[in-house]
């Protein structure tokens, strides 16, 4: 979500047309110069690009960014950048990471940003900036000596604009991963289960955050309604750990449970969670609490007037 | 606009509330159920509020002066009814009506009230 406006705010072409109207023309000319949109130095620029074609792609092909791609592969990945740095030259628009020619370059952008998958360290990330080094020595070499730096300004600006698309490409396949994950983690949010005429449990896993928490007591709450349950039990097996904010929550839930007329069991509790428990000073108050989840049941059914009995006719 | 109701049965006294409940209108529900209380010496006062989406403070506090005050007049005295929504902004609100007796419906409220769990 993040990357377009950064980029926006890097290469914003209704902010540069504010800086031309707000500066005098002297500076903006001088401003045009710099950033290497000289008509001249853009077609002296674009047909070397054109002329060269095939050196610039076979130094490019032979960088570490395409290495680990077949020769046939890097070839045709590598035309295609180079098809598209063209567009965006002749196009002007080499400091706007949206530009069309950008945009036809992503699915090459796309793949490489995938094969760093492996590592956000960035050390084994694809740098298109090692692209830069090559081509501006094929320049130097073709240039006439008193535009060169112009063409090499030009050319920078390109591919760190390249650089900033690709990031942006990145940073979104990360966004939409992290998205994903987190629908598949909802979707993973504990059920109610019924295991008795008015009696519940809600089977807490994993890290309980407050987003969770509030799912699991919201639902176990509306279940109690639709139900008519009179005893709730809150079975913390699967948690993994138990903080005071767990705790808390936990209380929370028991105290809600018992203003709609349900009494709240917390089963689950292993010898550890219990001496943590006790450790960080967590008092459950007036709620009961059991070791395992049959245990809670069983004072679930005396709770509602249920009782278990051993049927003596059958057990021999 | 609200409008609440005190019903006699038998030896309890049913209260529904419906609609929203201004301060006002919380004490004197509280002022006229005492009375109503020690007039008809109840044994028991239930509380419906279903038809509540909202309870403030005042209302929780004045829900416990009720209670209270009945138990003063040999009363005991069941919130029943209240909703998820209700009952989780009270918690968060640290209103957890101690000493309040609750019950989901007004049949398990009465059951309450006549001491015995409703084998099902």
């Amino acid at each position: 979500m993040l990357c377009p406006k950064f980029a926006r705010r890097i290469a914003n072409p209704q902010r540069d047309d504010l800086c031309r109207a707000i500066s005098p023309k002297g500076a903006m000319e001088d401003n045009r110069m710099t950033a290497g949109s000289d008509p001249t130095i853009r077609d002296s620029v674009t047909a070397f690009l054109k002329d060269h074609r095939q050196d610039i792609e076979r130094v490019w092909a032979s960088t570490a960014l395409f290495t680990a791609r077949r020769p046939a592969d890097a070839a045709e990945e590598c035309s295609e950048l180079l098809t598209g740095i063209v567009e965006v030259i002749v196009s002007g628009g080499e400091e706007n990471a949206a530009a069309t020619g950008f945009a036809s370059v992503r699915p090459v952008l796309t793949s490489l940003a995938a094969r760093s998958a492996g590592g956000p360290s960035g050390s084994d990330r694809p740098d298109v900036t090692v692209l830069k080094g090559p081509l501006l020595r094929l320049w130097h070499d073709r240039a006439p000596a008193e535009t060169a730096y112009r063409g090499d300004l030009l050319l920078s600006n390109v591919l760190n604009t390249l650089r900033i698309a690709l990031l942006e490409i990145e940073l979104s396949a990360g966004a939409d991963t992290i998205l994903a994950q987190r629908a598949q983690l909802t979707e993973l949010s504990t059920p109610v289960i019924k295991l008795w005429d008015g009696i519940l449990a809600i089977p807490l896993i994993g890290t309980l955050d407050s987003t969770r928490g509030q799912t699991a007591t919201e639902s176990l709450l509306e279940q109690i309604v639709a139900q008519h349950a009179r005893v709730a039990i809150l079975d913390i097996t699967g948690v993994t750990a138990v903080d005071t904010l767990v705790a808390q929550h936990l209380l929370k839930t028991a105290v809600a449970a018992r203003l709609m007329g349900a009494e709240c069991i917390i089963s689950g509790i292993r010898p550890q969670i219990a001496q943590t428990m006790v450790q960080l000073g967590i008092d459950l108050g007036e709620v009961a609490t059991r070791a395992t989840l049959a245990d809670a049941f069983a004072r679930g059914l005396s709770i509602i007037g249920m009782k278990v009995s051993n049927d003596e006719r059958n057990a021999g | 606009m609200s409008r609440t109701s005190v019903i006699e049965l038998q030896d309890v006294l049913l209260v529904t509330i419906q609609g929203e409940l201004t301060d006002r209108d919380a004490m004197a529900l509280q002022e006229e159920l005492t009375s109503s209380v020690a007039s008809s010496s109840a044994r028991g006062v239930l509380i419906d509020v279903s038809g509540l989406d909202i309870v403030d403070s005042f209302l929780a506090r004045t829900l416990h002066d009720i209670a209270a005050a009945s138990a003063l007049l040999a009363a005991d005295t069941v919130v029943v009814g209240m909703r998820p929504e209700v009952a989780i902004t009270l918690v968060e609100l640290g209103l957890t009506l101690p000493g309040l007796g609750t019950a989901l419906t007004v049949a398990d409220g009465m059951d309450k009230l006549n001491g015995s769990a409703r084998p099902r």
